[in-house]
């Protein structure tokens, strides 16, 4: 075995070995989420590609199957008939794949939902490595670069089944297309169930401390604010805050955050070029902040995941608590390099 | 056809816009020194035809009822801008602007930026999907009378997203959905069936659950009765028209000429474009 893979790491209760499927998943909850939605709003229709029972549209369809529209395995032709849809004043909900959404129909969504405006949402779940062992054509790492670089398009990563459900709720009138970049559903509860509180383009802090920002989306929120529990035991406070808007991204409180504790480690589910760490090092540059030491962990620049079960995935590329405790004390210490990129 | 012969005074339309085409066309790419002159050739008389009594619209270029047109083949956008000023959708001095910085009106059509284009296009392949996005919305919101007409080019049948398209329009029985093909005969490097063979066009659209229509796309009697007879229903097979057209059919020279798919004519060579077109109206 190379000796870049780490020790083995045994399957364990959140592993995708383990029988936890029938636990809340944001996919799930979106399926609902959208159903409650269109109880009292006709704009809205849900479309999917031959992925229903995955991304459970199906629960959608169960209840207004008038307006669910399964395309078949054909994602870039699902793109631009939603486009279609929207001229005449609809609100479709397009759902599939990450890999598949974002990367197979990039262009798709360039040029048919964001040049003309159009208010198309994608659900794009599955995203990062969330699909493990089905490896690099079912991992989604570079399309937050694409869709981040595509002028009027909203780009939002859930991190769990609450602000799922908020950021859903809270979109529905909003202007131009958005990108959600969501998960497997097997992401742990980060927010209250019953919190209402999402607010588009602002990131959200879950902790103060004065040493060191930690700066999460998706999947990697949770590990963020329990790595902060463990530099405690360092001496070391941490920021936690959850930049679930990629764009338009909150500079300004970026900014803010980084001028008070000087040190930003990003932690992404994705390629550590173009997605959050780019976001925020655009936001550094465009804000002139100088002296921050911006660390950034993700996927290697140079690399496509390995596969394996996501757990296992996330302990390999250190997204979780232990790989972010370790990576923060690294970004604390004026000797290290301040990204593995 | 079982309807009557079109009136000779809408017949006479067709011409009329037909050459008002060609010609606007000759004028707004001398103005930028660069345009696909034999893309809109071929399909001139379509153009005229449903904006001749054709296509359902009226003064407001937003009304919701209206029929759409998605130019598929985006690039023969420079041929439709003529006929819009001409509807009054927008100022006829846009035109003396085409392409200058800033102008709404661009070599590929924006929706967003001039009134009376239904969808912004210029990406082969995507204007069918549009059209089926068009005709279930059409449906589900009971626009009954209202259909997406989509014009495409033969070459651009090489899309895959063409055919995912036509496979989900049957799928969906999209009785309100027309296709027409501007079966010009040539993409950009040459003939279609040498650069990449796209015939039997209308096997292909049969064999997906079409109904399939054949037309001489520069006869505007034959246009209005095919075009016309096309029924307007909920729910049934899609319709699609092909054109037998010949690309920069009008110009002698640029007939099924590869090096005129993007060409320029200089100011003297343009007179003398102008001089042929009007011996022909």
């Amino acid at each position: 075995m190379p000796d870049r893979f780490r020790a083995p790491v045994p399957a364990d209760q959140a592993s995708w070995d383990m029988a936890t499927s029938e636990g809340l998943s944001r996919a799930a909850v979106s399926g609902e989420v959208l159903a409650d939605l269109a109880d009292d709003d006709p704009r809205i229709v849900v479309l999917t590609g031959d992925l229903k029972y995955s991304n459970r549209t199906v629960d959608f369809e169960k209840r207004h199957p008038g307006r669910f529209y399964n395309l078949g395995i054909a994602e870039q032709n699902m793109v631009s008939v939603a486009a279609g849809m929207a001229t005449f004043g609809l609100r479709p909900y397009a759902a599939t794949f990450a890999s598949f959404l974002g990367l197979l129909c990039a262009e798709q969504i360039r040029t048919d939902l964001a040049y003309p405006g159009l208010p198309v949402r994608l659900l794009a779940h599955h995203a990062g490595i969330s699909l493990g062992f089905y490896g690099t054509s079912h991992h989604a790492t570079e399309e937050l670069g694409l869709m981040r670089a595509m002028a009027g398009m909203t780009v939002i990563c859930p991190c769990d089944a609450a602000s799922t459900r908020a950021a859903l709720r809270s979109t529905v009138d909003r202007d131009g297309p958005i990108y959600f970049r969501i998960g497997r559903g097997r992401e742990p509860d980060v927010y209250d169930a019953a919190a209402e509180t999402f607010e588009v383009g602002k990131l959200a802090e879950l902790r103060r401390g004065a040493d060191l920002a930690i700066v999460a989306n998706g999947i990697t929120v949770a590990p963020a604010l329990e790595a902060a529990e463990l530099l405690v035991a360092d001496g070391i406070e941490c920021s936690v805050l959850d930049a679930h808007t990629v764009r338009p991204f909150d500079a300004d409180g970026l900014c803010e955050v980084a001028r008070s504790c000087g040190h930003l480690l990003v932690v992404e589910e994705h390629n550590v070029y173009g997605g959050l760490a780019s976001a925020c090092a655009d936001a550094l540059v465009d804000g002139g902040v100088d002296g921050v030491r911006l660390g950034r962990l993700g996927l290697p620049a140079d690399e496509y995941s390995l596969i394996g079960p996501p757990t296992h995935l996330y302990r390999h590329y250190e997204l979780d608590a232990q790989g972010i405790a370790g990576r923060g004390k690294a970004l604390l210490d004026p000797s290290s390099a301040t990204s593995r990129a | 056809m079982s309807q009557a012969a079109p009136a000779p005074a809408v017949v006479a339309e067709v011409r009329r816009r037909a050459a008002l085409v060609r010609r606007e066309t000759v004028r707004l790419i001398g103005i930028a020194k660069s345009g696909h002159y034999t893309s809109v050739f071929s399909c001139a008389e379509i153009f005229a035809a449903l904006y001749s009594g054709i296509m359902r619209i009226d003064d407001d270029p937003q009304s919701p009822e209206r029929d759409r047109l998605i130019i598929s083949k985006g690039h023969a956008a420079v041929g439709l801008y003529p006929l819009l000023a001409e509807r009054g959708y927008f100022p006829t001095d846009w035109l003396d602007e085409y392409t200058r910085l800033g102008s709404p009106l661009g070599d590929h059509p924006d929706m967003r930026r001039v009134p009376g284009v239904d969808f912004s296009s210029g990406s082969i392949g995507h204007g069918l999907s549009i059209g089926v996005g068009m005709a279930l919305a059409a449906r589900s919101e009971g626009f009954a009378e209202t259909r997406p007409w989509v014009l495409l080019g033969d070459q651009e049948l090489n899309e895959g997203q063409v055919w995912e398209a036509a496979t989900a329009a049957a799928h969906f029985q999209l009785g309100n959905l027309c296709a027409i093909v501007d079966r010009n005969q040539m993409g950009l490097d040459g003939m279609t069936e040498e650069v990449m063979a796209v015939e039997p066009i209308d096997a292909k659209f049969a064999s997906f659950g079409w109904d399939v229509r054949h037309v001489d796309g520069h006869d505007p009697v034959a246009l209005l009765e095919v075009l016309g007879s096309v029924e307007r229903v909920q729910r049934g097979r899609p319709t699609c028209v092909i054109a037998a057209t010949v690309k920069g059919k009008g110009i002698g020279y640029m007939e099924l000429s590869r090096t005129w798919h993007l060409g320029y004519l200089a100011p003297a060579d343009a007179e003398v474009a102008l001089e042929e077109l009007a011996a022909d109206a």
